[in-house]
């Protein structure tokens, strides 16, 4: 065996189906057919159309047989996509204009069709909404599949034996005609947990990985790899050890999921009666449904920055109003906290200003401060969508009690020119703060006077408490969640808060580490907002415990001098208590 | 011809049943229906014009029917519209 070939190596994406497997990759380079420009000549045109025709035939059946086989394994509601393609294939005036063209301009079938069909996708991509951008995906893929079809090319969807699917991409029609050969997983190096290909993984339950950027490049098909779906990881040329670790994690989650099926309606609450709001973290309203299904009460941290994906400047009021109100209205009867653009740091923004410390630099508030009338927007179109009374706004990066004031009084301006427009919105929305800058726990008490609700940022808090930069390789494992500093800095911001009768959650990555989550409960942490694929882990550990019994838990683990240690107390206590909770190690 | 301003009423918005539902009327008539919103125009019995429009609940769009069953065509799609293309 040739050692070097076989050295084992991790490929880190997002987690977007869970499940763990083990197997070949198959490498599929999806085929975008090339379109040549053709000219014809006039006794050509009948023959051209005729491939057109008969080739919008044959995509239609292959169709068809797509949305049956889909109907059937998923449901009506996910088949839908395939019905609207069919649509399009039937489209009279879209194949009117089509024909029309090939005679007038004397082209072949395909550019035209390719033409036609690219200025309506343009149109859907120019709209700068998720949900438009995956129905210019969905167009797309038909229009592939048409020019296949004119092409006269068969479409691929063989696979010797089962297989792990790397691409670069999938479109839903891939995924679903991959599962009815033996798919043991799916990598992808572009998309993300929200795109159609995910959440037909997620129902067809195959582990999914996507957001790779470079698996195609760096594997080849009938290399082996491992598809831990939990944690978002492709392993390349697994050793031993890590197969057995994965089959090992495997089973563990599948017992585990068994015993889940219940949990999902049920409220958050340890066995003496102490509620605990368990939120989801989302990035767009298309994530709602699977925050949902998971259990969660509402929404606990909304990144609006997903607004500003892919585009040269920021939205404008009535675009984000659509936006949020869409997401308020998904999530209803329960609430959402919209946290206001976190720019700056290591997060997008349309401004290009370079700085040299980022993290300690123009980032959070304070840009909003800076630039009212971007501020004014954002506040205006989520006060517009609040007229459910589900709403509630949170500012990020809050160092001073001045900014929290500076930030009340932008409110109070963008209420009161809603006001002039006659427009409704929540006259008492609740207005909190994050706390991630070290400045801001110490002076929780302050903070928590001039606000609604606090919700503690782990993240940023850890780092810059700890003067530690974790995606430095050189310094991360000083990046410590469970470091004697961080705990009594989280049980401060807790006690003040509550001292002035606010409410203190929680929407970092330590919310959702089950390790933490006695601890966290036990110092009193009122709600934890989570990323939807820990959630009914989270949720189990809170309905196996005692308040009482967890608050013993945090004063010893408070007492305690190193990480080590107290990492060591909390899982042999998890391990006791929950015994089922698989770890991810 | 006529024009009529209407406003989506359902929840979800334009999204594609209710696109499917829009077309299938527009296509019973033989008036030539165009629909307008923001900048763009599209032939209302098209699908994929249709998909365009990102249409969500409270967005106006302006429809004008043109032909020998226009009065129909335009009282069927004004019911549809006010219906919520029956969604919920």
């Amino acid at each position: 065996m040739d050692t070097a070939a076989a050295q084992e190596t991790i490929l880190k994406g997002v987690a977007a189906a869970p499940g763990i497997s083990l197997g070949p990759a198959y490498l599929y380079s999806k085929l975008i057919p090339r379109v040549e420009e053709k000219s014809i000549t006039a006794e050509e045109v009948e023959s051209e159309i005729e491939r057109l025709r008969n080739a919008n035939a044959r995509s239609e059946k292959e169709l068809q047989k797509i949305h049956a086989f889909a109907e059937q394994k998923l449901g009506s509601q996910n088949a839908r996509i395939f019905e609207a393609q069919i649509m399009i294939l039937a489209d009279a005036i879209l194949m009117g204009a089509v024909e029309k063209r090939i005679a007038a301009e004397l082209k072949n079938a395909e550019y035209i069709v390719a033409d036609e069909i690219t200025k309506y996708k343009q149109i859907m991509l120019a709209a700068h909404d998720e949900y438009m951008h995956e129905r210019a995906h969905d167009v797309d893929d038909v229009m592939n599949r048409i020019i296949r079809n004119i092409q006269d090319q068969k479409l691929f969807s063989r696979l010797e034996g089962a297989s792990i699917i790397v691409s670069e991409t999938l479109a839903p029609s891939d995924t679903v005609i991959f599962s009815r050969n033996q798919v043991l997983g799916y990598a992808t190096d572009l998309g993300g947990v929200t795109s159609h290909a995910a959440i037909l993984a997620r129902s067809l339950k195959i582990p999914a990985v996507v957001g790779l950027r470079s698996s195609t490049k760096t594997i080849k098909t009938g290399d082996t790899i491992a598809i831990d779906g939990y944690a978002g990881l492709i392993v390349l040329n697994p050793t031993e050890e890590t197969i057995q670790t994965l089959e090992r994690k495997k089973e563990r989650f599948k017992e585990f999921e068994g015993r889940l099926v219940n949990i999902a309606g049920l409220s958050a609450e340890t066995i003496d009666h102490k509620q605990i709001e368990l939120s989801a973290n989302i990035e767009f309203d298309t994530e709602i449904e699977f925050a949902r299904s998971q259990g969660s009460a509402g929404i606990g941290l909304f990144r609006t920055e997903s607004q500003l994906i892919g585009r040269p400047s920021y939205p404008t009021e009535e675009e984000q109003f659509s936006a949020y109100r869409r997401v308020a209205e998904g999530v209803y009867p329960n609430s959402v906290i919209f946290r206001t653009f976190d720019v700056g740091g290591d997060k997008i923004s349309p401004d290009t200003e370079h700085e040299a410390n980022p993290f300690l630099g123009w980032r959070g508030i304070r840009v909003l401060l800076d630039r009212p009338g971007l501020f004014l927007d954002q506040l205006r179109g989520i006060l517009r969508a609040s007229t459910r009374k589900n709403v509630r706004i949170m500012f990020p990066m809050v160092s001073t009690v001045q900014e929290i004031r500076r930030a009340r009084e932008m409110v109070a301006r963008a209420k009161a020119e809603l006001d002039e427009r006659g427009l409704p919105y929540d006259r008492d929305i609740k207005i909190g703060i994050m706390i991630e800058v070290p400045a801001a726990a110490v002076l929780a008490g302050e903070m928590a006077g001039e606000a609604d609700f606090l919700s503690i940022g782990t993240n940023d808090l850890i780092q810059y408490l700890l003067a530690v930069d974790r995606d430095n390789a050189a310094v991360a494992p000083l990046y410590q969640q469970f470091n004697p500093a961080v705990l009594r800095t989280i049980r401060h911001i807790i006690d003040a808060g509550h001292k002035k009768g606010v409410w203190v959650g929680m929407c970092g990555e330590m919310a959702g580490d089950p390790l933490a989550t006695v601890l966290l409960v036990g110092l009193g942490i009122d709600e934890l907002s989570v990323i939807p694929s820990v959630l009914p882990e989270i949720k189990k550990i809170i309905l196996s415990i005692k308040y009482k019994e967890a608050k013993r838990v945090a004063d010893r683990v408070l007492a305690m001098s190193t990480e080590q240690e107290i990492r060591d107390h909390l899982s042999s206590i998890i391990k006791n208590k929950v015994p089922e909770i698989p770890f991810n190690e | 011809m006529i024009v009529r301003t209407v406003t989506i009423v359902n929840r979800k918005g334009l999204h594609t049943r209710p696109a499917a539902s829009l077309v299938k009327t527009a296509a019973r008539f033989q008036s030539e229906l165009i629909i307008r919103k923001d900048n763009l125009e599209i032939n209302g019995k098209s699908i994929i014009g249709v998909m365009t429009l990102a249409a969500e609940q409270g967005s106006t769009l302006t429809l004008q029917f043109e032909g020998p069953d226009e009065e129909e065509a335009c009282q069927a799609m004004e019911d549809l519209f006010r219906r919520g293309f029956d969604e919920e």
